[in-house]
Formats: structure tokens, sequence, C-alpha cells
């Protein structure tokens, strides 16, 4: 297959940025996306060019780390799919294809296709974990949890954090990456003390750090590669509406 | 969003029931609209009901675009380098022409109280015989009229198609059942707003009314 | 042998005598406590943000220290652990079915095929229990049954069902555990968090481990950062062979810059090889990805009889295929152990039969069961990784039989270190993959989580305090010539290699690396392929530091200057595996040396020569010094392993 590039290339955090064309020939279809750039990589570096940066890590789709919008989707035109396990059988010779990075004032660009998403670990410090410290836990049977509870707690905890939510939401929100932890952490009885205090934390965190708010377009559910679900959004609405009920309540406060 | 734009809904449901007492007749119609000046009487004086109901109207309005312009100018902000190959819309069309279909509302509602409120926009403008202006109002030879009514109405489905299902979710609709339950309901609700809206003009076009 | 030259014995000084089961106990009691109001006081430094760093980091803060955390990914949750697949395992015994820490105590030690230490082997499983208990408490979503209790399974060919796991993403779900927990110490403070972060210098002071010099991957600032104490976690080294189911950024570069500051490296020639991986479709290939072991549970793995058969798999009938696992291990069949199951691929394709465009691949064939079954019950079962595996290939696995091939997986050398996962540099401990200690020559499935968590949350903990209780120790500046010596160092080196502007890009070098490692140093390995490897390794070095070409500069973003330094590494360690595969005369676990092998083609271990763990120490390139470490086996006694 031969191919036409247009690639986001942009020097650093200050630099403006813009598109640039190159054509990449020879791509066989059974090579990933990566793989791709790759082949171009090289052949920058042997002109003398600066290869393109982009993140990528485990390339099996888990770690979260790559993430690119191509042709207008965020990883992609294969559902359920990151960047890294998209093979280039899904293009057509002679294609061209647009390749950008994730958008958004959260997400700031490093260099090319790299973006910065901290945003995200910053969500979680604020709230989206359980306090269990090392050595307290009691015996791990002590308290069974619905097996119904657990399979949906599973299904929102599958999220790898890329960020492919925000960059396909129109409003840039983060909300389903922040509903997914919100709703694993409420659906298992251990998760039940910090629940009010977790989501009026994590919403705010999310806020501050520049993402939009949800209009549940359900742009973010579309894209995601693991298929969290829109409703766990609904679970944080309820959670977030109760807690600043509660707020007043607080004993001592 | 959501509380203001369940008031908002409710008050179409309402109207959209009111609209279609105009196949039960010129006199039923017109007595219709003569008793809605009177509710509340006589425990408040006549046309006050109407004027509180104005102002609530007013305010739910004002309330929801102050909250939709919040909304929007976040987005704005949370993208400030937009993407050179435009997004697909992967998602549902509805919610994504929310803003641009608010405005159009907007604008149709402004002129559609200027036409048939206070009647300065109507070929007839007789404030005692609404039926009257409706059936001049969407005339055979004002198509345009009835066009612009039409675009604007299914404008108005749109909006309440994700609208409703949207604040299903922000009040906290969260099973995967409900949500399928809430799609459905919320298209339901918007076809069945549209067709009740639609029948009129379209009843005076054929002349089924007139 | 000329290659290296023979040093004293060491040995673990700190393991307590006395009964197995009393050992982590009275190690525990006899440690020395740091008072809360002086940990304060201390810093500690942690490499890695994996199972076993995260984890460490995290408990570390709750307990008081000052924590200072280091990954390269843009995030810790990142850590390759999160790409562990099947499980878990710990000695809860919840099945009823005769399992017991003595038993997974057993297990471990033998499937290691006795090359590690017992009283390690022996606290790991004492602690795994604690560890379901812990991850359950930070609500990690395991499997479990109806009515609301954890579920199990039997893995990797154990008799026992005491593999917890998480649908097919537990490493995931224990990671993010970990991770949640170390945010929250992040949130509060007690730690600080340098994400895209790398390791780059070791600083040693008065001969102990006081600070490193780490590069901002991002500003391509170099610092130095200094502590009380060194944690690595820095996870393993199977990148060394280019194409492996690590991630691409996975590298030895933390624990080799320690190795040449004098910590002492052991068994790096023990290297894992999963047998059920999705074959190289060609040049391009990156990485390789595993398709979980459990698929062997109902697939059958076969080839043609005859060599050089290229027809559709359909059409080669029953009596042409050879189902080589059933017919060489009858009892086992297809689930024999990793290392055998792909040593017989190997053998297969280099007999001419193998299968796929590159010759490299055999057959896993879920015909029969799903003729058994139903496709609805497979689809059940294995829906997702079919899925996953079409996705690659654009196979229908459903249709066509899968193809697989082994792949580097797990390395189960590392820094040596001492009961206390101490190296032999005091100061620095190192923790998870990164350290030699539980595996032997061969890890077991699900045994990966367990060493890594066990070693951050319970183990370090405890034995990191009784170092720094020793202390205070004197207080150092990175302006000391010792710090400011290292920063130069690192320095010097991202100049040289900027400097040289070859006509070679790095990948091709570092493919080129890892071809000769896969064929001389693989799965199979021969005294006269080691040696031929050592010196294509040392010219290719050469050729590296002469013709490589680094683009850019060292301010900022620049990929391919990480990757050269950590090729570097790569050209360095890969010579000491080969010469400690080649030293170490006798095939144990992931270790099959063909001039030792039973008639039957089975592995020849030589417990009167070889049971000793090989540490390596740095004696200048192309210098290494072996210590032998001795194990005594007092509660488990070498058998021959047998799967026929």
């Amino acid at each position: 297959m031969n191919l036409t590039l247009r690639i986001w290339r942009q020097n650093g955090p200050n630099d403006k940025g813009r598109m640039v064309t190159y054509q990449v020939e020879d791509v066989s279809p059974d090579m990933s996306f990566l793989e791709m750039l790759d082949v171009l990589n090289e052949r920058l570096i042997l002109q003398g060019d600066e290869p393109v940066a982009f993140d990528h890590d485990c390339r099996e789709g888990i770690c979260g780390m790559c993430g690119l919008m191509i042709n207008g989707d965020a990883h992609g035109p294969q559902r359920g799919t990151t960047a890294c396990q998209l093979h280039m059988r899904q293009f057509r010779d002679g294609e061209t294809i647009d390749i950008e990075p994730w958008r958004a004032r959260a997400f700031p660009v490093i260099k090319d296709l790299v973006v910065n998403r901290g945003a995200f670990d910053k969500i979680i410090a604020a709230g989206g974990y359980i306090t269990a410290p090392t050595g307290s836990a009691p015996e791990a049977h002590s308290v069974p949890v619905a097996k119904a509870n657990a399979d949906a707690a599973f299904e929102s905890a599958a999220c790898i954090g890329c960020g492919a939510c925000v960059a396909a939401c129109p409003n840039g929100s983060g909300m389903l990456f922040t509903a997914a932890k919100i709703t694993q952490l409420s659906l298992v009885p251990q998760g039940q003390p910090e629940r009010y205090t977790r989501v009026i934390g994590m919403v705010d965190a999310h806020d501050e750090a520049g993402f939009g708010g949800c209009t549940n377009a359900g742009e973010c559910t579309a894209v995601c590669p693991k298929g969290i679900p829109l409703n766990t959004i609904g679970r944080l609405n309820r959670d977030y509406l109760a807690a600043t009920a509660k707020r007043g309540d607080t004993p001592g406060a | 969003m959501a509380v203001t734009g369940i008031l908002l809904a409710l008050f179409l449901i309402v109207h959209m029931l009111g609209n279609l007492k105009i196949f039960t007749g010129e006199t039923s119609f017109d007595h219709y609209a003569h008793w809605l000046r009177g509710i509340g009487t006589p425990l408040l004086p006549e046309t006050w009901y109407l004027w509180i109901q104005r102002a609530v109207l007013t305010g739910a309005v004002v309330a929801h675009i102050v909250a939709a312009t919040v909304l929007a100018l976040r987005a704005r902000a949370a993208r400030p380098v937009k993407y050179a190959h435009r997004k697909k819309v992967n998602g549902s069309y509805a919610a994504r022409t929310m803003r641009w279909g608010g405005v159009i509302i907007l604008l149709f509602v402004i002129y559609h109280i200027l036409d048939l409120t206070t009647g300065h926009l109507n070929p007839q403008g007789d404030p005692s015989n609404p039926y009257g202006n409706v059936v001049a109002d969407f005339a055979p030879e004002r198509w345009y009229v009835t066009l612009f009514y039409t675009l604007a109405i299914v404008t108005v489905g749109f909006h309440l198609r994700h609208g409703a299902f949207s604040a299903f979710r922000s009040l906290g609709q969260q099973t995967p059942k409900g949500e399928r339950r809430a799609r459905t309901a919320a298209l339901v609700f918007a076809v069945a707003l549209c067709a009740g809206y639609l029948v009129v003009p379209f009843a005076v076009l054929t002349g089924l009314v007139s | 042998m000329d290659l290296y030259t023979e040093g004293d014995p060491i040995a673990d000084t700190r393991a307590p005598e006395g009964p197995i089961e009393n050992r982590w106990e009275t190690r525990r009691f006899e440690a020395k406590l740091v008072n809360p109001a002086n940990r304060r006081k201390m810093t500690v430094i942690v490499v890695g943000t994996g199972l076993a760093g995260g984890s460490a980091a995290a408990t570390l803060a709750e307990q008081g220290y000052r924590v200072k955390s280091y990954c390269y990914q843009d995030s810790p949750r990142r850590a390759h652990s999160i790409a562990a697949q099947g499980g878990i395992n710990a000695a809860k015994n919840y099945r009823n079915d005769g399992d017991s820490v003595h038993r997974l105590f057993y297990d471990t030690v033998k499937g290691g095929d006795f090359r590690s230490r017992e009283s390690n082997v022996h606290r790991l499983a004492e602690v795994s229990v604690n560890i379901i208990d812990q991850c359950v408490a930070q609500g990690v979503p395991f499997a479990r049954e109806y009515g609301g209790l954890l579920d199990t399974r039997s893995f990797g060919g154990a008799q026992v069902q005491r593999t917890f796991y998480a649908r097919g993403q537990t490493g995931q779900q224990l990671l993010l555990g970990a991770y949640q927990a170390l945010e929250r110490q992040i949130g509060l403070g007690n730690v600080e968090m340098n994400a895209r972060h790398e390791m780059l210098e070791l600083v040693i002071v008065d001969g102990k481990a006081r600070g490193i010099v780490v590069r901002d991957l991002v500003t391509g600032e170099i610092s130095t950062e200094m502590a009380d104490a060194v944690v690595l976690a820095s996870g393993g080294y199977g990148n060394v062979f280019y194409l492996s189911t690590n991630a691409k950024g996975c590298n030895v570069t933390a624990t080799w810059r320690a190795h040449r500051k004098g910590a002492y490296f052991a068994n790096p020639c023990y290297t894992q090889i999963h047998p059920t991986c999705i074959p190289v479709s060609g040049d391009h290939q990156s990485k390789l990805t595993l398709m979980s072991e459990s698929l062997r549970n109902d697939g059958r793995v076969w080839v043609p009889k005859a060599k050089g058969d290229d027809r559709n798999p359909k059409d080669i009938g029953e009596d042409e295929r050879d189902y080589y696992l059933e017919r060489i291990y009858p009892s086992f069949g297809n689930l024999v152990p990793r290392d055998i199951a792909s040593r017989a691929a190997k053998n297969v394709c280099d007999e001419g039969r193998g299968v796929g465009p590159t010759k490299l691949g055999v057959y896993l064939d879920f015909a029969d069961a799903i003729g058994r079954l139903g496709r609805k019950a497979i689809e059940a079962k294995y829906g997702n990784l079919f899925e996953m595996y079409e996705r690659i290939t654009g196979e229908d696995p459903y249709e066509v039989p899968m193809r697989i091939y082994p792949a580097v997986h797990y390395t189960m050398g590392g820094l040596w270190v001492d009961y206390d996962l101490q190296s032999s540099i005091p100061g620095l401990f190192v923790i998870g993959e990164a350290n030699f200690s539980d595996h032997g020559a061969n890890r077991l499935g699900a045994s990966a989580l367990m060493q890594g968590l066990a070693d951050g949350y319970f183990v370090l903990p405890n034995t990191l305090a009784n170092y720094l209780a020793s202390g205070p120790l004197e207080k150092v500046e990175p302006s000391h010539p010792e710090a400011v010596a290292a920063r130069r160092d690192v320095e010097d080196r991202i100049a040289r290699l900027l400097a040289v502007d070859g006509d070679r890009t790095v990948d091709s070098f570092h493919r080129e690396l890892g071809q000769i490692m896969w064929e001389h140093c693989g799965m199979e390995r021969s005294d006269a392929g080691l040696r031929k490897a050592i010196d294509q390794i040392r010219a290719l070095r050469d050729e590296f530091w002469q013709r490589v070409k680094v683009p850019g500069d060292g301010e900022g973003l620049n990929q391919s200057l990480e990757k050269a330094g950590r090729v570097a590494d790569f050209f360095e360690l890969a010579e000491l595996m080969c010469i400690d595969a080649l030293h170490r005369e006798e095939s144990c676990g992931g270790h099959f040396r063909a001039e030792h092998q039973t008639p039957d083609g089975e592995a020849q271990r030589d417990d009167d020569r070889f049971a000793y763990v090989a540490a390596w120490e740095y004696g200048g390139p192309s210098e290494p010094v072996l210590h032998k470490e001795d194990l005594k086996f007092e509660y488990v006694h070498p058998t021959q392993r047998s799967y026929k």
C-alpha cells in the first residue's frame, strides 16, 4: 500500500504547530498503525529529519499510552480498538490519512502527537481510591460482593485512561473517565464510606483541570476502546446530587 | 439545564394540547384562548395567572440559555486548538446540534410571540379572534411561514429528543436498561410533540381547518 | 573459561535460621524499627511504578517516609504490570482442594527447577494470602461467584485452584489498585511523583546508595536526586531480544547502571519463553502479543507431518497432522509447562514443519472443541481473545486454526538481593521482576503478580526500615563530588550518543541484537552458538558506537535518544547473558543447553555442579566476575521434572 499522511508537527509546547504531508510507500496491510509510523520515522531519521514523536508503550491495547486522532476518529476507524492495535488493512491503498494529537486544554501538547495527560492523575488523586493502608485489610471473604455488582464494577474498571473520551467529546469533557472510576468504587461495599466525598473531590478536580462540562452527547462511549458505558455518567450525576444534598450533614461541619 | 428544560417541555405539552383544540371548531378554540386569560379568577385578578406563567417561563428560558452559554464557553475554553480534520459524529446527531438548534428555536419563539401572541407580524392580528389569526397565518399563499414553522418544530423535536434523554441522565438515570427506556421515551415524546404541533399548520394548508 | 573470572562465594546472611515457617516472623521481629517522627525526615527513592514499585511507594508513604517516585511513562498507571492477563496465586485454600502455604511454596520451588532460595519462596507463599485481602479492600474487582465470594481457577498446570483473577485483565486491576493508593499519597503530598523521568545513573557515597541521576524526558533536564535509600522496581529486560511481549519502553538501564556501580547481577540467562504468542508477520514487527495460556485448555497444537506442507490447514487430513504435544507427552498433552511447549514448537519448526508465511508458527486448533462444545461455548470462554487475534492477523480463528509461536515473556534473572531484598550495595533495594529472587530458573503462571505485590506491600516496607534504622545517615547534597561525577557521566554519555551521527538507526541495531540473542541465547543454547553470539554482540556494539544516528539534541523530548541509551545498555547485558548461559553447563527451567538433555530430549539438570545462583560482578567492560551463592534444599528435594 502507498499512503499520504498529513501529520501534526509541533516542536514544543510553545510552537504553533502545523500539518505536514508525508508519503509512505510499501506499507504492509499486516502492519499495525504504529508500525507504519515506525517505518516513516526510520526513513525520516536516515534523511536527517526529526522523527514524529508519538506516545506508545505496551502496543497491546492495555496501557493506555497511545492515542491518535486518525481522520477525525479517536484511535481510528475500528471500534473497540486502540491505535496500537489498529492494523493497516483497515485502510485503502492511496488513502490520505490525517493524524492529530488529542486536543484539549487539559491535555497540552508536549511535542508533535504527544500530550500531557497528567490531569487524569490529578482526578484520581482527588478521590479515585479506597483508603485502605497496607496491612489494615480484613480477610477477603469477610464482605461478600454480589456478582452482578462485581461484574458491573469490573466493566467500569476496564478504563485504560487513554483520554480518547476527552479527545472525542465536543465539549472536551473528561466525564466518562471520571464516571468510570466513580462507578467502579461506588458499586462495591468497600467504596461506600468515601462515596460522597469521592464524587465531590473528583468532579471538582475535573473542573479545575480545565475539562469542559458534559452534555451527554455520547461521543466518548462511541470511541472508547474499552466500551465504558455512558450510563456510568448517570451514576456519577446521581451520586453528585446526593453528595451536594448531604454536604450540610457532615458531622462537625 | 435539566430542571429548566423539563419546565419548558411541560409547557410545550400543554401548549400543544391547546393548539389541538383548533379541530373542535372556531368558537371552541376562541373560547379556550379567552379562558386562558381568566385562569385563577376569581382568586387572582384577570390575566394575573397568565403573567405569572409568562414570568416563570421567561425565567426558565433565561436560566436555560445562561446554563447553555456557560457550558458552551467551557467547551470552547476546553479545546483552544481545533482539529484540522473535523471530527465525525459518532454519537447522536441530535446531541451535536443542541446549541445551534437552541439559537434557531429562540429566534422562532420571538417571531412566534410577535406573530400569534401580540399579533404584530400576523396578517390579521385580531386579538379577539385567534382562530382567524391562525388560519390567516398558514394560508397556502404564505407557504414560507409554514415552511419556517415546520423547520422550527423539527428543530424543537431534535432538541427535545436529546434534551429529554439528557435531562433523565443529569438527574441520575443510571442503568443500561433505563438508558434504553429513556432514549425510547425521549424519541416518542419528540415525535409526538412534533406531530401535534405540525398537524395544525398542515390542516390549515390543506384546507381541513379554515 | 577465558570470558570471566571467579571471585569469592557470597551468601545470604539475612534469612534467620530455624524452621522455615518461622523465618519471616523472626526476621520481622528482629528488624529494627524507625520512630514515626523520624520517618518524616527520611527520603526514599523508588524507581518504577509497576506492581512492586507502585505498592512500595504507596506503603512507604503511608508509613510516613518521604517518597520520590519515578517512571518513564506519562503516568504511574501505565507500567507494564498492567498487561498481565491470567491471574495471581494465593494460598487461601478457599476451594478446600488441599492447597496450603507449604504447597504453594513447594510448587514454586519445583516449578523454578530448584534454582531459587527456599527462605524467600516460603515467605512469598506466606504473604500471598495478605495480598488478596489488601487488594479486595482497595476495591479490586476480582471475579466472584454468585454467592458473592471470590472465584478462583487452576492456572498453568497447577493441580489446585489457587489463582484469583479479574477476567483477562488481572494485572491491570491489581496495578490500578496500587496506583490509586499511590495517587492518594501523591494527593496528600507524601509522594513526589516524577512521571516521564528516566533514571540514568546511581549515586554511591561512602559505599552506600544515596541517590540517582535522572533525565526529565520532556525538558531534557538532568538532575541529581538524593535520598536515604534507593529502591529499584524497574522490571525485566526481555526487550534485549527486541521482539518480546514486553512494552516497547521496558529496559534494563536502571538495573544495569546499578550493576556497573557494583550491584551483582544474578542469573541473567534465565529467560521465560511463552508458548502462545501471535507469530511474527514480517520485518516491520515491533512487538509480540501474548495470547492467554488458557487457550491450551481447549485448543490442540499441531503441525503437518510432512515438511514444507503449504496446503490450507483444512485440506490437511487428520492422518497427515502431527499433534506433537499429545504424542510426546501423553499424560499432560497440550497442557505441558511453558518451557516444554515452547521448545517443542521450536523443534518442529526447525524440522521444517512450521506453518504460516514465515514458517515460524504452529497451529492451535479449536475445531474439535467447537465441534464438542459448540461455537457459543467457545465464544463465551475465549471470545475476547479470538477477537484480538482476528484484529491483529485478519484471520477468523473460528474458521481457520490459530497460528502461535513462542516469544520472550519474562526474565527470572535480575539484580542479586539478600533475604531483605537488599542488593550487594548497601541502601540499594531491588523488588519485583528487577530482582532475581523467587522464581529460580522458571516462573510459574500467575506468580509474577504475586511476587511484585509481596515485595512492594509486605516485604520491603519491613526490611527497608531495618536499614534506615541503622542511621541516621549523614546528609548528602547533589554537590557532593560523587554525585557530581555521576551526573557528568550521564551528560558525557548523552553527548557521545548524539555526537556519533552515523548512518544507522537505533532500531536497526536493536533488531539485529535481538536476532543474535533469539538465535543463540533463546529457547535453545549451545557452547558454539553462545561463543559466536558473544563475538557478534561485541562487533555490533563497536559498530553501534561508530555508526548510530541519533537525530535532534538532548534539550526536550527526544525518543530516539532515549532508545539509544537503552540499547547501549542492552548490548552490555546481552554479552553477560551469553556468558552466564555459556558457563551454566546444564539445562534448567528457562535455560536449555543443547549439550545437556536426556536421551529423549528433556532438560538435564546438574545439581552437583550448578545448584547455585550465579551472581555477576561488573569488573570492567567484558570482564565479569562470578560469585556463587550455593542453594540449600532442606524442605523440597530436587527431582527431575517429568510431564510424560
